[in-house]
């Protein structure tokens, strides 16, 4: 099998993150006496990459295993097999002062800026944490820092802000202080759990747009997890699509957006919502909602909800991603 | 920089003082608290000044000039106990130790059980069912027996007795409160953040989870005070403490001379010291119950 992430990769040095048939699964425990051995498989064989200074979407439903990935990415959870590689180092490997350097390295920006700062710190506390603890600079360095990345994310003024505790914040500010914490230790790379959300619609894109511009100014590369596929396609070079713990598809935003190969995929484009009314777009032509994967039937995952299942999707494995175009890859038996 | 965060804590304890102050059972715990803080603040001007220490010494006072025990007089506001000694003066000599008693005592067990929850709820697995059992034996094994026991054997002073209950306690039932509450903070995403920054578990536990668990381990505290209180009388009433005077020393007193049999008749032997212990006791049930609405938003009055 050719991995999906190796092809049309001129050298190994140009992407960022590889990851290489990436799986996790949770055991479940059904009942007290009832002691089957019942996995569920929250990722399952998923290998895509990100490349230098590129915003990568993954893209998916509530359960499909996208925040997992990023918890394994950053490293907050190990994985059950396949490796992930962040700058050629493999993330489960690292150790010791590497991890420090790793921890430096990879930032996460989590889903709900209510919960992702500690309610007792301080703006100031929280955006320096990631300095205290790895020792970087004096209290006045600190400071100075502080007050650069809170201007750099629209905190203004930082001295205005500095000394407030995160109840006394919008959502909009709270989850800029949650990116200024993530960049003030300079990352080379961020995994940003759908960062936009939990944020009233109005002041999404405002981050959208804060995201799009910290890319630009810093080089950052992102991987961008998100359900909305319009955000995607605003902030993302390229798309990977995951069902059920399976990538199903890949490519750039436009190839996703534009002419969807993949069933599942159509059917994403076909719910988001177009803002005028004399569109007529087809209505989204799959059954029934998503399972949980635990322990599930060697066959396609889609197969249930697919429109065009055949007898081959329910015979055969999970198909493989298959290379269509250059960079191109969809997983798809009856394509 | 010091200047704001004290400004900043200063207001935060503001705040939580305006929340405070909307109980009344919280407030009147504290009214009853500091009233026994002046009772016991007049212990010492008293015998300086006003009171002769060979009539009025708590412990080894004795009074020539009448019968004992004797009801209360203009000379002795609350009587005499049976071997010539003021109520009065035991009375307020006891209310400081009382105080340093449970304070001491409740802080050894909240510090002990802070660590230990917090701890057990970060590392979980072997560590944390470790500590639950040895809670669970604590809250199961009765403790004033075993203490009758160790106190007729060892001399029990003040401050080893203090510690041991202290000790006892903070092994006992406020671990698994303490765990159970920083299990929920375990999981918030900030933890997960502070991880992705590169804090070590130590920093975790310290930076997050104790600060998000203390408020909790203080409203406890208060709960604390009061059962080290009680524990403190039972085992005094019971005779094996080495401690010089204690409310329950006092009632004691009464009990081995034989005076509690009469239910009213001697009245002052026993009545002063039973209404201070429920009254500390309850002010501080009282404060916690008004920290308890500090504590948990979700009891508060809109």
């Amino acid at each position: 099998m050719v991995l999906p992430a190796t092809p049309d990769m001129p050298d190994a040095d140009d992407a960022i993150l590889r990851v290489e048939r990436l799986s996790k699964y949770y055991p479940v425990s059904r009942g007290f006496f009832q002691r089957r051995h019942l996995l569920l498989h929250a990722v399952d064989d998923a290998s895509f990459e990100v490349r230098r200074g590129e915003v990568s979407g993954l893209v998916g439903e509530s359960g499909c295993g996208k925040t997992t990935t990023g918890r394994l990415i950053a490293r907050l959870i190990l994985p059950t097999a396949g490796r992930i590689f962040v700058d050629n180092a493999d993330v489960s490997k690292i150790q010791g002062s590497d991890l420090v350097e790793f921890r430096q390295k990879v930032q996460m920006i989590f889903q709900d800026p209510y919960e992702s700062l500690d309610p007792r710190m301080t703006i100031f506390d929280i955006v320096t944490e990631p300095l205290n603890v790895n020792g970087i600079g004096n209290l006045e360095e600190r400071e100075e820092r502080v007050a650069e990345m809170l201007s750099l994310v629209g905190i203004t003024p930082p001295s205005a802000f500095l000394f407030r505790f995160p109840h006394e914040l919008s959502g909009g500010q709270r989850q800029r202080v949650a990116i200024a914490r993530a960049l003030v230790v300079n990352p080379t790379f961020v995994v940003a759990d759908e960062p936009t959300s939990m944020l009233d619609v109005s002041i999404r894109t405002g981050v959208m747009k804060l995201l799009a511009q910290l890319r630009e100014d810093l080089g950052i590369s992102y991987l961008y997890i998100t359900h909305d596929l319009a955000v995607a396609r605003y902030l993302c070079d390229r798309i990977a699509v995951m069902y059920l713990g399976k990538i199903v598809e890949m490519g750039t935003a436009e190839e996703i957006v534009k002419e969807p190969l993949h069933p599942y995929t159509r059917a994403l484009i076909s719910a988001v919502p177009v803002p005028d009314p004399a569109i007529r777009r087809p209505v989204p032509n799959i059954k029934g909602g998503l399972s949980k994967p635990i322990n599930p039937l060697p066959r396609c995952r889609f197969y249930e909800r697919c429109p065009d299942a055949r007898g081959v999707c329910a015979d055969q494995n999970h198909p493989e991603l298959k290379e269509v175009s250059g960079g191109r890859f969809v997983a798809c038996h009856v394509l | 920089m010091w200047k704001i965060r004290w400004k900043l804590t200063v207001r935060g304890l503001a705040q939580n003082w305006a929340v405070f102050r909307e109980s009344r059972v919280g407030m009147l715990g504290v009214v009853i608290i500091l009233l026994f803080g002046v009772f016991g603040a007049l212990w010492p001007i008293m015998i300086n000044t006003v009171w002769d220490p060979l009539v009025y010494h708590p412990v080894v006072g004795f009074d020539p000039m009448v019968l004992h025990p004797s009801p209360p007089t203009r000379a002795h506001l609350l009587g005499t106990d049976p071997i010539g000694r003021d109520i009065l003066a035991q009375l307020m000599f006891s209310t400081g130790r009382e105080f340093l008693l449970g304070v001491l005592s409740a802080l050894i067990t909240v510090v002990i059980g802070t660590v230990i929850g917090t701890v057990a709820a970060y590392y979980g697995g072997f560590t944390d069912t470790f500590f639950m059992r040895v809670a669970d034996i604590m809250m199961l094994f009765p403790f004033i027996p075993l203490l009758v026991v160790v106190g007729s054997m060892v001399r029990l002073t003040f401050f080893p007795f203090a510690m041991i209950l202290g000790v006892l306690g903070g092994f006992g039932g406020i671990t698994i409160i303490l765990k159970a509450q920083a299990l929920s903070v375990k999981v918030r995403p900030y933890i997960d953040a502070a991880r992705v920054a590169g804090g070590s578990s130590f920093h975790i536990i310290r930076a997050h989870i104790i600060p998000n668990v203390l408020p909790l381990s203080f409203l406890y505290m208060m709960f604390n005070v009061t059962s080290a209180i009680l524990s403190e009388a039972t085992l005094s009433f019971f005779g094996v403490l080495n401690i010089d005077m204690s409310w329950g020393m006092m009632i004691h007193t009464a009990d081995v001379a034989g005076y509690l049999f009469d239910f009213g008749k001697y009245w002052w032997l026993w009545l002063p010291s039973g209404v201070a212990i429920t009254l500390f006791c309850a002010a501080f049930y009282m404060v916690g119950r008004g920290l308890d609405e500090v504590v948990n938003p979700r009891l508060r009055k809109r």
